[in-house]
């Protein structure tokens, strides 16, 4: 571990908005492991939605690196906007002939891990004291799998947490369905992708979905909502903050 | 720009045809069997191959050097094969290409061609044009034949089928196929003999065959075809006339380039270690198989593309496959909904990429972006970043009052801390329309509940500890 190094949250525009519980999760875990955080209030969003909709926004990226560029490291709690800031930052400002703004985005791309990267890689620790004795089932979302290649770094944390009944959820590798603005232009094929999602996860028996993305949550967890399933959606860093005293569940 | 067979449909309404398939439970369940076939046999075939990544970086970088020095390769295949006695023609665009192929039989006098299956003569529109000037073709492949007996169109580049069970098929072969006994069942074995006798009688008296290629190899000048039934050989062997029709990419350098793609093609296509039949010709060889040989080097778009600096590796692309059997997307729609010859995530890019994104703007947004596609690509096309690159051209090509307005609104509240928190407070009535909201969020709630907006924004608690 890296002691004094100066780190901030990038807690991603869903999370601020409408999931405080994952940010402030994030929050309590980094501090109970000896790693404070700050929260820049001058960040917004990273520009996913709008670069995946195909509106290229470079003040977004300029924002970013503005708001993250004195930092040592910048962990979020998205696997999908630490994969936006790394794969997309620099390319956006390509498209905008910004070299320089390029230039920039990759350094601070190079910089920004997503939670369980920071957690493993930075911090070199896979069992971060956690308790949540319940039927826990882990959806690996896509851009966890193949943009950022995490690979099994959540489930290491996850099977160190006390108590904990991780099931194993059938096609996991299957995208869920939501892709951002996908949802809304492709309802249909989108929310067939969903259902089928919403089968293997009734399947497995769970009380809890965990992701690493709130926003692939938002989507799966509407469904289950909306067919009152009984299963409650969390982001791993509430699972991974929870312990015997403080439950999320 | 006269977009031909490349689109079918008027300005590909993805999202409408996508709807129709998926309601289609017959469809759903045959679409969903044969790609979960076919995905299950080339992981067990890639996980045995211990150097897939290298496989995949060589047949990338062959493509690549392909595409940097076309110019050159196309001129070196052409003297090759002009050498061995093949006749070279270039054709522009699909018009060309099918007026030199319909003067070409018409020279020979024959009126009945048979056809190896193709992707290139789908995209050509080739059989419609024979017909308009009075020559049937006939499909020869036999999912090609299923789906020229029923008046359809393929749904896939390696099993154009697909959406079809057996079921089915028999209904096809007893209402559209003359020579079909009367007492066919839907048993495959007899299924495939009623395709063979029908087959064979075409074989033996057609005098004039039409192919495409899966390669055309620079170094010799010859084209190979990859199938797995055989009936593509009788077509490559039996006539006496062959004209070949080959997309300008197709190209690779020299012959021993194949050592690579003929590992990459049929574990990613099939999920067989080896195509059942490689058929490599080159030009005529006297005495044996066809004596007038013909070869037509086909742009149609691909100089188009190329000139696209992000897109131009779709250009590498074999036509196994392997994106459409893993796409979630495609899994639930089939390939009609792409309204295009190149379905699933490899159309949604090469589709825009051959014709215009302005001519299909919709393709570019027929994906989650999950990146299945790229994790299988045996020439580790980045499907993902052409599509989100074409968005973006689509979004420039074609405006959007509305939604402009809404992505302009979105981005002006990111803009700034205050801008912000304001917009953070708003969000707050989301709660109203959780269960039913007003449009376009209705096409989230039909199906999702919206999620409950929480008494304080993160940032606001952040500020109060």
């Amino acid at each position: 571990m890296m002691h004094g190094m100066r780190v901030a949250l990038f807690a991603t525009c869903l999370i601020d908005a409408l999931y405080p519980d994952a940010g402030k999760a994030t929050v309590h875990l980094l501090e109970r492991l000896d790693q404070p955080v700050e929260f820049p209030l001058e960040q917004t969003c990273c520009g996913q939605m709008h670069a995946n909709s195909g509106y290229f926004q470079p003040s977004l990226v300029r924002r970013y690196i503005d708001t993250f560029t004195d930092y040592d490291a910048i962990v979020t709690p998205s696997a999908s906007c630490a994969g936006a800031i790394r794969h997309q930052h620099a390319m956006i400002a390509r498209a905008a002939q910004d070299d320089a703004l390029a230039a920039a985005a990759q350094q601070t791309a190079g910089k920004t891990y997503e939670l369980s990267q920071f957690l493993i890689d930075v911090l070199h620790t896979d069992d971060v004291g956690a308790y949540f004795p319940h039927r826990v089932t882990y959806h690996p979302t896509c851009h966890s799998l193949r943009m950022l290649q995490l690979g099994d770094r959540p489930l290491r944390l996850l099977k160190k947490v006390r108590g904990i009944d991780l099931v194993d959820l059938p096609n996991d590798q299957e995208c869920c369905g939501f892709g951002g603005t996908f949802s809304i232009k492709n309802p249909d094929v989108s929310a067939a992708m969903l259902a089928d999602k919403m089968e293997s996860v009734i399947e497995t028996g769970a009380e809890v979905l965990c992701a690493g993305d709130r926003s692939c949550l938002m989507h799966i967890g509407g469904g289950l909502e909306r067919i009152r399933a009984g299963v409650k959606t969390l982001h791993l860093a509430e699972i991974l903050a929870s312990t015997d005293g403080e439950t999320a569940h | 720009m006269n977009t031909g067979e490349l689109i079918w449909t008027e300005d590909p309404p993805f999202p409408e045809n996508a709807k129709r398939a998926v309601d289609n439970s017959q469809l759903r369940r045959n679409v969903r069997n044969a790609t979960a076939t076919i995905r299950q046999r080339r992981a067990g075939l890639v996980a045995e191959t211990p150097d897939w990544q290298e496989l995949r970086k060589a047949g990338a970088a062959i493509k690549d050097d392909v595409l940097h020095h076309l110019d050159a390769y196309l001129e070196e295949f052409e003297r090759n094969a002009a050498n061995r006695r093949a006749t070279v023609h270039w054709a522009r665009d699909a018009a060309e290409a099918s007026q030199t192929i319909t003067d070409l039989i018409k020279k020979t006098g024959e009126t009945e061609v048979i056809k190896v299956k193709s992707m290139v003569t789908q995209e050509i529109g080739l059989v419609d044009a024979l017909q308009n000037a009075g020559i049937n073709a006939h499909e020869t492949d036999l999912a090609e034949l299923i789906v020229q007996l029923a008046h359809d169109r393929p749904s896939h580049i390696v099993v154009p089928a697909l959406h079809r069970n057996r079921a089915e098929i028999r209904r096809i072969f007893l209402d559209h196929m003359a020579d079909a006994p009367r007492d066919l069942t839907d048993d495959p074995h007899a299924l495939a003999e009623a395709a063979r006798l029908h087959l064979r009688r075409l074989f033996l008296r057609t005098k004039v065959a039409i192919s495409g290629a899966n390669f055309a190899i620079a170094e010799t000048g010859g084209l190979l075809v990859a199938e797995s039934e055989g009936n593509g050989r009788m077509c490559l062997t039996l006539p006496e006339t062959l004209i070949s029709v080959v997309g300008i990419e197709k190209l690779i350098p020299t012959f021993s380039d194949l050592e690579v793609f003929l590992q990459l093609l049929p574990r990613s296509a099939t999920g067989e270690r080896m195509n059942p039949y490689n058929s490599v010709w080159t030009g005529v060889t006297p005495g044996d198989g066809p004596q007038a040989v013909h070869i037509v080097l086909l742009d149609n778009g691909r100089t188009r593309a190329l000139a696209d600096a992000t897109g131009r590796q779709a250009l590498r692309c074999i036509r196994c496959a392997a994106c459409l059997n893993v796409c979630p997307v495609y899994e639930r729609t089939g390939g009609h909904a792409y309204g295009a010859t190149y379905p699933g995530p490899i159309g949604a890019i090469l589709t825009p990429l051959l014709v215009g994104v302005e001519h299909a703007p919709q393709l570019p947004f027929a994906s989650s972006l999950c990146g299945a596609c790229y994790e299988v690509c045996p020439v580790e096309i980045d499907i993902p970043t052409v599509l989100v690159k074409l968005r973006h051209d689509a979004v420039n090509a074609h405006r959007h009052r509305a939604e402009d307005a809404a992505f302009a609104t979105a981005a002006s509240a990111m803009s700034g801390r205050r801008r912000w928190s304001a917009a953070l407070k708003a969000a707050r009535l989301m709660r109203f329309v959780r269960h039913g909201a007003p449009p376009p969020l209705h096409r989230w709630t039909r199906t999702r509940d919206l999620p409950d907006p929480p008494g304080e924004p993160f940032r606001e608690w952040w500020r109060k500890r």
